[in-house]
């Protein structure tokens, strides 16, 4: 019934992965000259200006409380005046890696996300593309040690709150606010040492998510050979189990790792609004990776049917996605409480980032709404190969729009030098997702639901 | 109002043979008006030719009026004709109007969908179904042939229907 497939990954196909890695590394390398020749004069004007802009953007939009909102932006603006401990042209390279980092990290833990849920749902339909998710969950254990690694270079020029000093009573530095809040990430040492609660989740999240990649992986791979019900019945429970390991891990890890950049700000809607980030992300690059082995002549039996369905998740979670943005949104929108509009006005009403925060809406909203509502968009290869990248771009805008202006403030940028990384890190991931593809057979050999799926029609 | 209508009516009992049957039956060229049958069969739709439904296009344009019916409602109604100050915004704001123009889309879109299928499928009150046979809603699938599409004369489609596996070959007039 099943041909044994198994993905080639060609001389030619890895030769373009390291070009566009190269390519990459290359458009970084003029970012930071380019960035290094305009930095100085730059921070010092946009210095004052910042300020400045922060309080009339809160005179429009909060009338009533616009006294406070100003004292309490000028006063932030000063406390982060204070540490700034590396150029600003050192703290950009290194949001920009967090950024691409966190991003990738997500499209990766997608992977594993997505087949414990065809599991837990005991999908049919999602049988021969298994192992494209699979692959991609390859990613975890390198996110792993790069998100560590990243964390222990970037630490204070990210994350405000690892500054020894706001927690210092005595200090002009004493931030009442951040040392409540302290305990999420010190505990049980002192404020102001070692994150050491902090670290730990980071540690324990990757190596659970390790754990059951692995479980996982090993189950599927033993039904190649052996056949029967017996590994998918594991597979499943292992799911099950990872399952609501993730539900809290992505919340937690949405917070250590993007909110509390932002660390005043807080939103209780904020570890849906990753997750929703992530998983439509990685349903896209599924999708994207599905259709083009699909065009290059693989999975012989993917139709029409299973890229509907491929295509209606996208459709279906872009809108998700939308919905937990508007959620966030409109409630801070008509709650007004300057501590909490303050992270909107720094992205709808500064310089940098207004347009990418629009530019957001309509790339992972709009785009893909309109593209994909018709029946035969999502079941044709050449739309979701469209559709995919301007989803997977938009998201990558998205996080860009999370974690850059709450370090950057007024002197972020996008340029070459994010692009290049972008691209750096996309040809890392590719080269990895693919290499690991091309090690196991491309579609399972004795799955249970074979047959369901080859049968399935909508 | 399509009264004294002849109809030769086949009776299938699996619906793999009644799959089969279409096609055969199609392929002698006679045109069959109506299968029923107690549960979805996959793949009826393609064998009887029919082309896919235009109710989605219908859809999107309610769904269309629906958000602009609303919009315009709420700018009318807060920007111009009775402008009230709500948390300090300004009276024609975009975010607040979002869910209920969403809502009024939905709404709209799906009624608009509801009326449009009955009108096409002439569903209206006091209008009795035609029953071809009573059982298409238990155990059996019903095919109806109107005579006045076919040239072939009612014995030669009832040869056809059994040939093609009809269980029962019956006659129904309206």
């Amino acid at each position: 019934m099943i041909a044994d497939e198994i993905y080639v990954f060609k001389p030619e196909t890895k030769r373009n992965i390291i070009i566009l890695g190269i390519v990459g590394i290359l458009l970084f390398a003029l970012g930071v000259f380019i960035a290094s020749r305009s930095g100085g004069h730059h921070e010092a004007a946009e210095g004052g200006h910042g300020g400045h802009a922060s309080v009339e953007a809160s005179k429009h939009l909060v009338a009533s409380t616009e006294q406070h909102a100003a004292a309490e932006g000028k006063g932030h603006e000063a406390a982060a005046g204070e540490h700034h401990g590396s150029s600003p042209l050192v703290k950009r390279i290194f949001t920009s890696l967090w950024q691409n980092n966190i991003f990738f990290a997500g499209i990766g833990i997608i992977g594993l996300f997505f087949i414990a849920i065809q599991y837990a749902a005991q999908a049919g339909w999602s049988a021969p593309i298994k192992r494209i998710p699979l692959a991609i969950g390859s990613w975890i254990p390198i996110a792993g040690i790069l998100t560590i690694v990243i964390w222990f270079v970037v630490k204070e020029d990210v994350f405000h709150w690892m500054h020894h000093d706001l927690y210092v009573k005595d200090s002009a530095d004493y931030d009442k606010i951040i040392d409540g809040k302290a305990g999420m990430f010190f505990w049980p040492l002192a404020h102001g040492s070692f994150p050491i609660f902090y670290v730990v989740r980071m540690v324990v999240f990757f190596g659970l998510w390790y754990m059951f990649f692995t479980w996982i992986k090993k189950e599927m791979l033993a039904e190649d050979i052996n056949g029967g019900t017996l590994h998918w019945i594991k597979a499943r429970k292992f799911s099950a189990i990872f399952l609501v390991i993730f539900a809290v891990s992505s919340s937690v890890s949405a917070w250590d790792w993007v909110m509390s950049i932002d660390t005043h700000w807080f939103s209780t809607m904020f570890g849906w609004y990753v997750f929703a980030s992530w998983w439509v992300t990685g349903l896209a690059t599924i999708t994207f990776i599905v259709a083009t082995l699909k065009n290059a002549g693989y999975l012989k039996m993917v139709n029409h049917n299973h890229l509907h369905d491929l295509g209606k998740f996208v459709f279906a979670f872009s809108i998700f996605w939308t919905y937990i943005w508007f959620g966030q949104f409109l409630l801070i929108y008509y709650a007004n409480i300057p501590e909490e509009t303050v992270y909107f006005i720094q992205r709808m009403r500064t310089a940098p980032y207004s347009w990418i925060f629009y530019a957001n809406l309509f790339l992972n909203f709009v785009l893909p709404f309109l593209l994909l509502m018709t029946r035969d968009a999502k079941r044709h290869v050449s739309m979701l190969r469209v559709v995919c990248p301007i989803v997977i771009v938009g998201h990558w805008f998205d996080f860009y729009n999370m974690i850059t202006p709450g370090v950057m403030k007024t002197e972020g940028g996008i340029g070459f030098l994010e692009i290049g990384l972008f691209l750096t890190f996309a040809s890392f991931f590719l080269f990895v997702v693919l290499t690991a593809l091309s090690k196991v057979q491309l579609v399972a050999k004795h799955h249970p639901m074979m047959g369901e799926s080859l049968n399935h029609h909508i | 109002m399509e009264s004294n209508k002849n109809f030769v009516v086949g009776i299938f009992n699996d619906e793999d043979v009644l799959l089969h049957a279409v096609e055969g039956i199609r392929g002698k060229g006679v045109k069959i008006q109506e299968v029923f049958s107690p549960f979805p069969v996959h793949g009826l739709d393609e064998v009887l030719g029919y082309k896919r439904s235009r109710l989605p296009i219908a859809a999107f344009l309610f769904g269309m009026t629906g958000t602009s019916l609303a919009l315009l409602m709420q700018i009318w109604m807060l920007g111009y004709d009775w402008p009230m100050i709500i948390g300090g915004k300004d009276h024609a704001s975009l975010p607040p109007f979002i869910p209920v123009t969403f809502e009024l889309t939905v709404l709209l879109a799906a009624f608009g969908m509801v009326i449009t299928f009955f009108i096409v499928s002439d569903m209206k009150p006091y209008k009795w179904p035609r029953q071809f046979d009573l059982r298409s809603t238990d155990d059996k699938h019903v095919m109806a042939i109107d005579l006045a599409d076919n040239k072939l004369s009612k014995d030669e489609i009832g040869q056809i229907l059994k040939d093609n596996g009809a269980s029962e070959v019956n006659e129904k007039n309206f």
